[in-house]
C-alpha cells in the first residue's frame, strides 16, 4: 500500500476546485474560469503522475488504499488502480480542459437576463464540470462496489444540471421533433417558458429519470450482492480485490441463479450509461439539447464509466453470467452498431448526429468487451480512449460551427469550408477519425475488435464491419453537405478559428494521429489488464487454425 | 407469596382453585406501586414544563408570554434531551434495560433512541414554532403562522379586533409539549392502556394545532376535524383491538400477552377456554396493528395525510410529519416485535401486502400533484412504505435500520416543511407548484437547500435518504424479502420523477411574473433548516456512527 494518497487526492482535487470555482464572487467571472482551467490542469498532472507510478503488469490493482467507512454494510472506502483505469483517468482529465476552453463563453451572463446580482451562472458551470471529473475519476478509481456505486449515482446530479441549466447560445434551433412528446404535467403548463428551455428540461429530466432507474435497478443488485457475501464469507462486503480473493480460493460460490440475476441487475445500470440498444434514446435528446463541450463530457467521459464497468465489475465479480449472457449481449451491441449508424445517416441536427455514431461506437466497444478475446477487449479498452478523443475533437469543432450559425440543423450550413478553411479542415480530420481512417487513432481499435469478434464469432464480425461503410457514409454525407457546395445564405461572414478554438482543436487532432501511429504507450497499460480480466473468465483467445496453413505447405 | 388465598393481580379469571402452592403470585394485599422516576426523567421533564407553559399563559401578562414559553419549551426539550443521553450513557439502552413503574414503560435501546430523534426534532420544530418574522408585521406587531385568537370565528369582528389588538397564540408551545411527551410514552408504552393513553395524550394536541393556522383558517380548521374524526375513529379501532387481546389473553402488558401467544404462560382453565380460538388473537392483534397503521399514514390508512399535511401550519406539519411517524414506528415495531412475535407468519404476509401498496400507491399519487404540501404529504406516505420494509425485516438489523431511518428522515421532513414556511405571497405561504417556478434564478440559496432536502429524498448517494433506503432493504434483503427490495427501488424511480420535477421548476423554469417572494426568516427558522441540511449531509457521508448507535440500540426488553 502506497504511504502517500495519490489516487484521493486526483479525484479530490477537482473537487476541492469545484467549491473554489463556485465560491467566486459574481462579477469576477474570468476569474473562476482560469481557476477551473488551473484546477483541471492540476488534475492532469496528477493523473500524469499516476500513470508513471504505475508498473505495467505488475500487481493487478496499484495504488491501493483501504480505509474502512460504512462498516455495518461492509462498505469500505478502499481505491485502487488497473492499467485501463490509469488509461481512463488519463482519458478524463486531458478532455477536462480542452471541454472547459471550448466552453469558455458558453456559461457567460448575458446582462438582460440577470435576475438577481447572485445569479452566477459561470462560476456554477465551470464547477460542475469539476465536479463531473471529480466523481467520474473516482469512480474510475474504486475498488469496491458499493463506493463505486454511490458515485456512479452521484454524478448524475451535476450532470442534470449541465445538460439542463446550460443551453445553447444564440438560440441555435434544432430538431424539433420532441416538442410533440413533451405533454406536461398540468402544474407546469401555467410556467410555460420558451420551447427550448422546455426541450432542455425534457432532455436533462429523460438523461436522469433513465439513468437512476438504471441505478436504482443496480441498488437492488448491489444488495443482492451483500446478502450473498454475507451469508457465504460471514460478513457483508463490497471489496472487488476480497471478493475475487474468495472466490479464488473457494471461500466463495455464488448459485448460478444468484449470479445471473446479480448479473443482470449490474449490467442493466451499465447498459444504460453506455448506450446500449435498446437503452440508448436518452442520449440523442441529452447531446442534442446540452452545450456542445457538455455532451462532450456526457459522450467522451460519463458514458465511459458504464463500459469500463462492464469490464471491470461484471465480467469480474459475475464470470460465469456474463457468459451466458454474452450471445444476447453480442447481438444486442451489433444492433447498436448498425442502428446507430442507419440512424446517424438520417439525422438533420449535427448534434443528434454525433450522439448516433456515439451509439454506434458503443455498440463497437461492448462487442470487443463481450467478445471475450484478448485481442477484442484490448481494442474495446482502447476504443474508450480513441473514441473519447476523436468524438471530442469532432463535436467540439461542431460545436464552434454550431454557435457561429446560431444552428444545428445540417440544411442550415453550405459551403464553409470556402468561408472558414481552418474550421473545415479540422472539421474533416475529426470526421475521419470518426470514420476510422487508418492513421488515425479509431482505425486501430476498430481494427482490433473486429479481429477480436471475428476470431470469436466470425459471422458478428463480419457484420460490424459494414458498419464501418455506413459510418463512411453518414460522416462523408454531413461533411458534404455542410462544408462544400455553395455558400448558404448567413454563413458569408462566418469567421475562421479563433486562437482559443485552435488550443483546443490542435492538440486533440495531433493526439488522434499519434494514436492512430503509435498506441504502444496505451496499450502497454491495457493489455496485462486484458490479461487478467480474461482469465477471471475462464476465456482464453481461440486457438488458430493452423490445419489450412499445414495442408497448403504440405502440396 | 404462596398462602391458599393468594391471587394472581394480572389476570381477572384466577380463581382460587387454579392457584396452586409454589406459584408466584403476589399478595392481595395493597403494594405501594413502584415508580423508577429516575428512568422515567425524559418524560416526566417534558410534561411538567408543558404544565409550566400552561400556569405561565394563566398568570404572565400577554406581552411576556412568548418569550417565557419559548424558553420554558427549549429548555425543558434540551433538558429531557440530556436526561435520555444520560440514561443511555448509564447503560439503560442495553444492559441495565428493563421495564419500569410497574409495567408500564419499557425503557430500552429503542425507546430511548427514539425518544432522543423525537426530543431533536421537537427542539428544532420549536424554532419554527416561535418564527416571527416571515408573516408581515400586523398592525405594528410580530406575528408568528399560528391564529390570534384560536376561539375567534374565521372572518369575524372578533378576529379584526384580536389582530389588531397584536394577540397570539402562545398556548401552542404546552401543546406541542403536551404532544411531545405523548410521543415519549408511545413507543416506550409496554401495556396496551398505556399505549393508548399516550396516543390520545400526543393525538389530541396536535389536533388543536392543526386547527390554529394564521392563514387560511377555514382549510386548517378543516384539516383538523377531519384528522380528528378519522383519529378518533382509528383510536377506537385500537381500544376495541385491545379489548380483544385483553379478552383472548387475560392481560393488557406485552410481556404477558406475548407469553400466551407463545404458549409458554402457565394454562388456567380460563385462559385455555379463550385462547381456545385464535379469533380473538387474530382480529385484536389486527385491529391494533390498523389502529397504528393509520397513524403512520400506510396505505390503506393514508387517507387523512394530504388533507390535514395541507391544512395545518406549515410548521405543525413539519412536526407532524416528522415527529408522529417516528412515535407511531417505535410503537409499532414494539407490537410486532415484543407481542407478536409468535403471529409473525400471520402478520408478515399482511405487512408485505401493506409496504407494498403504501410504497407504490404513495409514489403513484404524488406525481399527480400540484401543492408543495401535498406532495410531501404523498412522499411521506410512500417514506412510510420504505420503513414498513425495514419493519417487515424481523431482525435485529431491521430494527437497527428503522430506527437509522426514522432519525434521517425525520430531519429531512422538518427542514423541508421549513423551506415550504419561506416561499411567501401576499397571500401567505405560495404553497403551489407553479408559483415555484424559477426559484433557483431569483434565490438560488433557498432552491438549492430545498434540492437537498428533495434529493435526500429521493435517495440519491451522499445523503442520509440513500444511506436508510440502503439500510432497510439490506435488512429486507436478508430477511428473505427480495421482492419487496424490487418493488421498493422501482418506486423509489417512480418517486425520484417528482422530486425531480420540483427541481426542474425551480431551476429550469423561468420565473413568473409576480412571483413569490422568499422571506429572509430568523435565526430560528434559519437554524432549523441548517440542522436539516447538515443531518442530512453527515448521516449521508459519515453514518457510521448513526448506523452503531442504532444497532447498538435494536434490543426490545421484555
Amino acid at each position: 500500500m502506497s504511504s502517500f494518497p495519490l489516487l484521493t487526492l486526483t479525484a479530490a482535487l477537482p473537487a476541492v476546485g469545484a467549491i473554489a470555482t463556485a465560491a467566486v464572487p459574481a462579477a469576477r467571472r474570468t476569474t473562476a474560469k482560469w481557476l477551473a482551467l488551473a484546477f483541471s490542469l492540476a488534475t492532469l498532472v496528477l493523473a500524469g503522475i499516476i500513470a508513471t507510478r504505475f508498473t505495467p503488469g505488475g500487481a493487478r490493482y496499484q495504488l491501493t488504499e483501504s480505509h474502512a467507512w460504512i462498516a455495518d454494510f461492509g462498505v469500505r472506502y478502499e481505491l485502487g488502480v488497473d492499467g485501463i483505469a490509469v488509461v481512463l483517468i488519463g482519458l478524463t482529465a486531458v478532455l477536462v480542459p480542452f471541454v472547459m476552453l471550448a466552453g469558455w463563453h458558453d456559461a457567460d451572463v448575458l446582462e438582460a437576463h440577470r435576475p438577481n446580482r447572485n445569479w452566477r451562472p459561470t462560476q456554477g458551470f465551470f464547477a460542475l464540470i469539476l465536479l463531473v471529473e471529480a466523481m467520474v475519476v473516482i469512480a474510475f478509481e474504486s475498488t469496491d462496489v458499493f463506493l463505486f456505486y454511490i458515485f456512479f449515482e452521484a454524478m448524475l446530479i451535476p450532470m442534470y444540471f449541465l445538460i439542463g441549466g446550460f443551453g445553447d447560445r444564440a438560440g441555435a434551433h434544432g430538431e424539433d421533433e420532441q416538442s410533440k412528446q413533451w405533454r406536461e404535467a398540468p402544474p407546469m403548463r401555467a410556467v410555460v417558458g420558451d420551447g427550448r428551455a422546455k426541450q432542455r428540461s425534457y432532455a436533462a429530466v429523460k438523461f436522469l429519470l433513465y439513468n437512476l432507474l438504471g441505478g436504482l435497478i443496480m441498488l437492488a443488485a448491489v444488495i443482492g450482492l451483500y446478502v450473498v457475501t454475507a451469508n457465504q464469507l460471514g460478513h457483508g462486503t463490497f471489496s472487488l480485490p476480497q471478493i475475487l480473493q474468495a472466490r479464488a480460493v473457494g471461500r466463495m460460490h455464488i448459485s448460478a441463479v444468484a449470479e445471473r440475476w446479480i448479473f443482470l441487475g449490474f449490467f442493466f445500470a451499465f447498459a444504460v450509461k453506455a448506450p446500449l440498444w435498446p437503452l440508448h434514446t436518452w442520449l440523442p435528446n441529452a447531446m442534442g439539447e446540452a452545450t456542445a463541450p457538455v455532451a462532450v463530457l456526457i459522450t467522451a467521459v460519463v458514458d465511459k464509466v458504464g463500459t469500463f464497468a462492464m469490464l471491470r465489475y461484471c465480467l469480474q465479480l459475475f464470470p460465469n453470467a456474463s457468459n451466458w449472457a454474452a450471445p444476447v449481449i453480442l447481438v444486442l451491441s451489433l444492433i447498436s452498431i448498425v442502428y446507430g449508424a442507419l440512424l446517424a445517416i438520417g439525422q438533420r441536427d449535427i448534434k443528434r448526429l454525433v450522439a448516433y455514431t456515439s451509439i454506434s461506437h458503443f455498440g463497437f466497444i461492448i462487442l470487443g468487451i463481450f467478445a471475450m478475446t484478448s485481442q477484442g477487449q484490448s481494442g474495446a479498452a482502447l476504443y474508450m480512449v480513441n473514441h473519447g478523443v476523436s468524438t471530442a475533437a469532432w463535436l467540439l469543432v461542431a460545436g464552434f460551427l454550431i454557435s457561429r450559425r446560431g444552428s444545428r440543423l445540417i440544411t442550415d450550413f453550405g459551403g464553409v469550408q470556402k468561408v472558414a478553411p481552418l474550421l473545415a479542415g479540422t472539421f474533416l480530420v475529426g470526421s475521419l477519425a470518426i470514420l476510422s481512417l487508418p492513421g488515425l487513432g479509431p482505425f486501430v481499435s476498430e481494427f482490433l475488435v473486429l479481429v477480436g469478434t471475428f476470431s470469436r464469432y466470425p459471422v458478428l464480425g463480419v457484420i460490424a464491419t459494414f458498419a464501418i461503410v455506413l459510418a463512411a457514409l453518414y460522416v462523408l454525407i454531413l461533411y458534404q453537405r455542410t462544408m462544400t457546395g455553395p455558400v448558404k445564405a448567413g454563413i458569408e461572414s462566418m469567421k475562421d478559428l479563433r486562437l482559443r478554438e485552435l488550443v483546443v482543436v490542435g492538440p486533440l487532432i495531433a493526439l488522434l494521429i499519434f494514436l492512430g501511429v503509435y498506441p504502444k504507450p496505451i496499450t502497454n497499460y491495457l493489455n496485462p489488464a486484458v490479461k487478467d480480466t480474461l482469465s477471471d473468465v475462464h476465456k482464453s483467445d481461440p486457438a488458430p487454425q493452423i490445419n489450412a496453413v499445414a495442408k497448403e505447405t504440405a502440396k | 407469596m404462596t398462602t391458599a388465598t393468594a391471587v394472581s393481580i394480572h389476570s381477572l379469571w384466577t380463581t382460587l382453585a387454579d392457584s396452586t402452592p409454589g406459584a408466584a403470585t403476589t399478595s392481595t394485599a395493597f403494594q405501594t406501586p413502584k415508580v423508577e422516576y429516575a428512568q422515567l426523567s425524559p418524560i416526566l421533564i417534558v410534561f411538567g414544563a408543558a404544565i409550566l407553559g400552561v400556569l405561565a399563559e394563566a398568570f404572565l401578562p400577554r406581552r411576556s408570554r412568548y418569550t417565557a414559553q419559548l424558553a420554558i419549551s427549549v429548555i425543558g426539550l434540551a433538558a429531557a434531551f440530556a436526561a435520555v443521553v444520560a440514561l443511555a450513557a448509564d447503560g439503560y439502552a442495553s444492559t441495565k434495560s428493563h421495564i419500569a413503574a410497574m409495567g408500564a414503560v419499557a425503557v430500552d435501546g429503542p425507546a430511548l433512541f427514539l425518544q432522543g430523534t423525537i426530543l431533536l426534532v421537537a427542539l428544532v420544530a420549536a424554532f419554527t414554532f416561535a418564527e416571527r418574522r416571515l408573516d408581515p408585521a400586523a398592525h405594528g406587531n410580530r406575528v408568528d403562522s399560528f391564529a390570534a385568537q384560536g376561539s375567534a370565528v374565521p372572518g369575524s369582528e372578533q378576529e379584526k379586533a384580536a389582530v389588531k389588538a397584536g394577540f397570539t397564540t402562545t398556548e401552542i408551545f404546552p401543546l406541542l409539549l403536551f404532544a411531545v411527551g405523548g410521543m415519549l410514552v408511545f413507543p416506550a408504552a409496554n401495556d396496551l392502556l398505556t399505549l393508548f393513553v399516550s396516543l390520545e395524550v400526543f393525538s389530541l394536541p396536535l389536533y388543536l394545532l392543526c386547527a390554529l393556522s394564521r392563514r387560511h383558517r377555514l382549510m386548517s380548521q378543516e384539516s383538523a376535524v377531519k384528522y380528528f374524526l378519522l383519529g378518533a375513529f382509528s383510536s377506537a379501532i385500537l381500544l376495541f383491538g385491545v379489548a380483544l387481546l385483553y379478552g383472548y389473553a387475560g392481560t393488557v402488558s406485552y410481556g404477558g400477552i406475548a407469553d400466551v401467544v407463545g404458549g409458554t404462560a402457565k394454562l388456567t382453565p380460563a385462559l385455555a377456554n379463550s385462547t381456545a380460538t385464535d379469533a380473538l388473537l387474530l382480529i385484536g392483534g389486527a385491529m391494533v396493528v390498523i389502529g397504528l397503521l393509520f397513524k403512520v399514514a400506510a396505505v390503506p390508512f393514508h387517507m387523512w395525510t394530504p388533507d390535514v399535511y395541507q391544512g395545518a401550519p406549515t410548521p405543525v406539519t413539519g412536526f407532524m410529519a416528522a415527529a408522529t411517524k417516528v412515535a407511531a414506528f417505535g410503537a409499532l415495531l414494539r407490537l410486532l416485535y415484543v407481542v407478536l412475535p409468535g403471529l409473525r407468519w400471520d402478520w408478515r404476509p399482511v405487512m408485505w401486502a401493506v409496504a407494498i401498496l403504501t410504497m407504490v400507491i404513495g409514489a403513484i399519487i404524488a406525481v399527480t400533484q400540484t401543492d408543495v404540501k401535498r406532495l410531501l404529504a404523498y412522499s411521506s406516505i410512500a417514506h412510510a412504505g420504505f420503513i414498513l420494509a425495514g419493519v417487515v425485516a424481523v431482525s435485529p438489523d431491521g430494527v437497527s435500520s428503522v430506527l437509522f431511518y426514522l432519525g434521517a428522515y425525520s430531519f429531512v421532513t422538518l427542514g423541508a416543511f421549513a423551506v415550504v414556511t419561506l416561499v411567501r405571497d401576499a397571500g401567505g405561504e405560495a404553497t403551489h407548484l407553479s408559483r415555484w417556478a424559477g426559484l433557483g434564478r431569483r434565490s438560488p440559496l433557498v432552491a438549492a437547500v430545498f434540492a437537498v432536502y428533495l434529493l435526500a429524498f429521493a435517495g440519491i448517494p451522499l445523503t442520509s435518504g440513500f444511506a436508510g433506503k440502503f439500510a432497510v432493504f439490506k435488512a429486507a434483503a436478508e430477511g428473505g424479502a427480495l421482492p419487496l427490495v424490487i418493488i421498493g427501488v422501482i418506486s423509489s424511480a417512480i418517486a425520484a420523477f417528482f422530486y425531480i420535477r420540483v427541481i426542474v421548476l425551480m431551476f429550469f423554469s423561468e420565473p413568473q411574473p409576480g412571483a413569490p417572494s422568499v422571506a429572509i426568516p430568523s435565526l430560528l427558522t434559519s437554524s432549523a433548516i441548517a440542522v436539516g441540511v447538515a443531518v442530512t449531509l453527515v448521516l449521508g457521508v459519515a453514518p457510521q456512527y448513526f448506523l452503531d448507535l442504532a444497532g447498538k440500540a435494536s434490543v426490545f426488553v421484555r
